[in-house]
Order: structure tokens, then sequence, then C-alpha cells
């Protein structure tokens, strides 16, 4: 199998960690979940730097955002399919 | 460079030669250290350092004026430190005789040669005088200590992870994980804390202690941090330090985010045993302990050391530089523009597992194998580097 672009933790999650550089919007990704090995196919509707969060389906505000299989935090911006989640759009819901 | 883990094989035989001291335990480094009892003693102890080659000083920024729960825990932190079995022998330099007795009286417990000295009376340069010659009979004395063959149950081997980003989570953080559900079923002592950045993983935290007694200990911890701290303290969402600028740069978004690819330091199967003060010595035995620490890399290295263990492992992402002076800092990264930017900062490189060329189980097996070459005597990066971060933890203003 060749490298994947993005990797994602859970079954139950619905974001994944681009894991190369230089990624740039319109790439075609392969991603892999690790807790069961499944493969994934998505294109990166922005670019997304190494480490960073990508939607694995569209997010609305409110929605939670699940990682590892538990909540992280709730989205403060609507999100779309292949788009960035980070800072921008995602908040804790703590303090 | 980093050895890439790829070219690790299992070892089958889990020894390693350490120096076993007077009270039985095992350390991997020989140091004779200068110990300032306060900030006004720095002065001398690097004096004496200087005079004495091959001993090392420990200056620090506190000593004076603290009470209560703070002075108890600036006292086990440096009784700790000098009865660390990385350390062969101490000479204690403090402002006034009463306090310098006390660590040295603390660490005499040991067997390990202690001896301490006042400045007041004496001033610094006969201090310093009669201190370096106690400083060279030690240093003499300790090279010729010879190491001896021991099992893998004679290693301590703490963890804390630093400038963590979404790599941590996924490789090197679980890399450590796997070591610790390999090692301590053999017998080792293991360490973790952070109290702060478990923050949002409380229930799986809770969930893995031994049983619940020990559960419910851990988060009366956590939430007289939550309470004392955080909540009398904040001034925002607290979002600008956790997570650091670092941290958000890699990636994490949240501090839930943050914690759970924390914990995957403890691997799957391991449960801890026991919830440790900051600095205090595990007391129940081999296994998994909880330390309450600060998060911040350098004081809970120092605090780890301060309760015995020996070799330190310490996931990083962005690329935390941290070393201790008496505990080798063992950095596992899996983030390949972090081994490629400041590679010389970094032991493991765990890179493969995002590549998925590497499984966890052989990651694992690397970090063993570094963290007994690393007992055996191989430098840290952090070490060849002169990393000699020592920073107490203060648990609020002095009188």
């Amino acid at each position: 199998m060749s490298a994947p672009q993005f990797l994602v933790h859970s079954p139950k999650d619905n974001v994944g960690v681009v894991v190369v550089e230089g990624l740039k919007a319109g790439t075609g990704m392969l991603g892999v979940i690790t807790e069961s090995d499944e493969t994934i196919r998505l294109k990166a509707k922005q670019d997304i730097p190494i480490g960073h969060k990508v939607a694995l389906k569209a997010l609305k505000k409110g929605d939670t955002v699940i990682k590892y299989g538990e909540d992280i935090g709730k989205m403060v911006a609507d999100v779309g399919v292949g788009e960035h989640v980070h800072v921008q759009n995602l908040k804790t819901k703590r303090w | 460079m980093a050895i890439k883990a790829k070219s690790a094989k299992a070892r089958r035989n889990l020894s390693f030669s350490g120096w076993r001291r007077e009270n039985g335990r095992v350390g991997v480094r020989n140091h004779v250290i200068i110990l300032p009892l306060d900030d006004l003693s720095n002065a001398a102890c690097e004096a004496v350092a200087n005079n004495i080659k091959g001993t090392l000083a420990l200056p620090h920024a506190y000593g004076r004026l603290q009470f209560g729960a703070d002075l108890d825990l600036h006292f086990r932190t440096l009784i700790g430190t000098g009865s660390n079995p990385n350390v062969a022998a101490v000479v204690v330099i403090g402002i006034e005789d009463g306090w310098t007795k006390r660590v040295v009286d603390g660490i005499a417990k040991t067997g390990k040669p202690v001896v301490g000295f006042g400045i007041e009376g004496h001033g610094d340069i006969a201090t310093i005088a009669k201190a370096s010659y106690k400083a060279k009979e030690f240093v003499q004395w300790a090279s010729e200590l010879e190491r001896e063959e021991c099992g893998i149950e004679d290693l301590w081997v703490s963890t804390k992870c630093g400038e963590s980003d979404t790599t941590t989570g996924l490789s090197s953080c679980p890399t450590v994980g796997n070591m610790y559900d390999k090692l301590i079923p053999k017998g080792i002592y293991g360490c973790f804390g952070e109290t702060s950045e478990i923050t949002g993983a409380e229930h799986i935290a809770k969930s893995r202690a031994i049983n619940a007694k020990i559960g419910e200990k851990w988060m009366k911890v956590f939430q007289a941090y939550q309470d004392e701290v955080i909540e009398a303290h904040k001034v925002d969402d607290l979002s600008d330090s956790q997570p650091t600028k670092g941290n958000i740069a890699g990636g994490l978004t949240t501090i839930e985010e943050k914690a759970l690819g924390n914990l995957e330091k403890i691997g799957r199967k391991c449960k801890y045993i026991e919830v440790l003060e900051p600095a205090e010595a595990p007391k129940a035995g081999p296994g998994l302990y909880y330390m309450d620490t600060s998060s911040a890399a350098a004081e809970c290295v120092t605090l780890m050391a301060a309760g015995g263990y020996v070799i330190h492992t310490f996931p990083t992402g962005q690329g935390n530089i941290i070393g201790n002076p008496i505990v080798p800092v063992i950095k596992i990264s899996g983030n390949p523009r972090t081994i490629r930017t400041m590679g010389e900062h970094i032991d493991v490189d765990v890179s493969g597992v995002l590549r998925r060329e590497l499984t966890l189980d052989t990651a694992g097996d690397a970090l063993i194998d570094m963290i007994i070459r690393t007992a055996n005597g191989r430098l840290t990066a952090a070490e060849a580097l002169g990393h000699r971060e020592f920073v107490m933890t203060k648990l609020y203003r002095s009188a």
C-alpha cells in the first residue's frame, strides 16, 4: 500500500490527521483508520499543513468533533468535507 | 542524528549494566553533584564544580522564605535529587547550617557519601575551598565505582511529552505506551503525570487506575488542580496556553485533543497502582505510578527525577529540546518535519508510523533498545547538547 496522506484514530471519528507535508487543495487522498486498518478516499478541498485535521464529513456549527472516538470540542463554524478543521472553526467545550 | 526505529530488533536479553548504590537501587549515570540549598548558594556551587572536574552544580532559583507544603516540596525535591541512584555522591551548600543539614540528613538515608557546608560565618571563598576538597575526594572515589549487570526490573523509567502535536498522539506517545505495556509486566517502575494536560481525558485516566479507590484518589488530585489553580487564577479560556502556540502550530486545536494524545503514553494494558505527590518516591512496589506534576517539561522531569526515576522517555512533535542534569532524557518523535529540521535533538525516529511502514510494536521495541543502550552509557541527544534544565516547582508565593 502506498503511504497515506491522512490517518484516522477510530472508526467513530469525524476528523482525520494529515500526515504529509505540503498537501495542496485538490489532492486525492488515501486515509487509513489505524484501529481497523480500513482505508478511505477523500479529496482535499483546502491546503492543509502536516499534523492538521481534515473533516471526513460536513460538520455544522454546534456539532461535536470526535477524535480517538472521543469528544474533543464543538464546531463554531460550518465546515465541508475535505476542509481544514482547526482553531478557526473548532473550540473546547470547557473553560 | 535520530536512530530510525525500523532498524531495531526486539532484544531477547533485557539486561543492562548500571551502578548499584548503597541502598540497592541502580543508577545509569554516576554523577557527583554540588547541590545548592537556595538561590544564594548557586555561586559557591558553580565555583566548586568549576574547580573540580567531573562534578556538576545544579543551580536553581528558590529556597528562601518558603513555608508549609511549598517548603516541604522544596526539601523533597532537593533530597530526592541527591538520593537519585544516578548520583554517586553529593556536596550540599546552603546559606546557613540548619536547612543545609536537613538536606544532608535526608540524602544520607540512602547511605551514599554526602556532606554539607553553610556559608554564613565563613564567606564564599572559605566555603568553596572546603567544599572543593570534599568534592575532589568524592569524584575520585566515584570514578572507580564499577558497573554491574542488572535485570530490567532494576530500571525506573518515567515519561512526559512536550511540544506535542497530532503526530505525538499517532506515533511517539503510543510508542512509549507500547514500551510500558511490555516492560511494566517485567517489573520496572513507570511514571506519568501532567495533571493539567489530562483535562478532557479525565474519565479515561480515572478508569486506568488499578482499583476504584486509587481512581478516586486520582480524581481528587485532578479536581484540586482545577479548583485551586485554574479556577482561582484564570483570566481567559486558557486557549492561549493550553494548547500552547507550538501545539496549535502542530495541528492540535483543543485541550481535550491534546489530553487524549498525551494518555497514549500509558499504553493499552497498564494500570497505575498509586498516585504520588510531586517528587514523592514510589513505595508500593513495581508498576506504573501517577505523579501530580505541572505539564511544564523541565518542572515535570525534575520532579520525576526527584522521585527516583533514572531514565526519562520524552515524546515530542514540534521539537521540545529539554534535558535534565542527572537523568538521561530520550526523545522520540514521529514528525518528519521535526526529524528533518532539528534531528540532532531526537534519539528515536518513529516517523515511519505515519507512513504505515512501521508498526507500534516495532517502534516500542526500538524504544526499549534505546532505553537499554542509554542505560549502558550512550549519551542522549539532550546530554550531548548540554541540556541540564533543573527547575523546582513552586506551589505559591514565598513569605
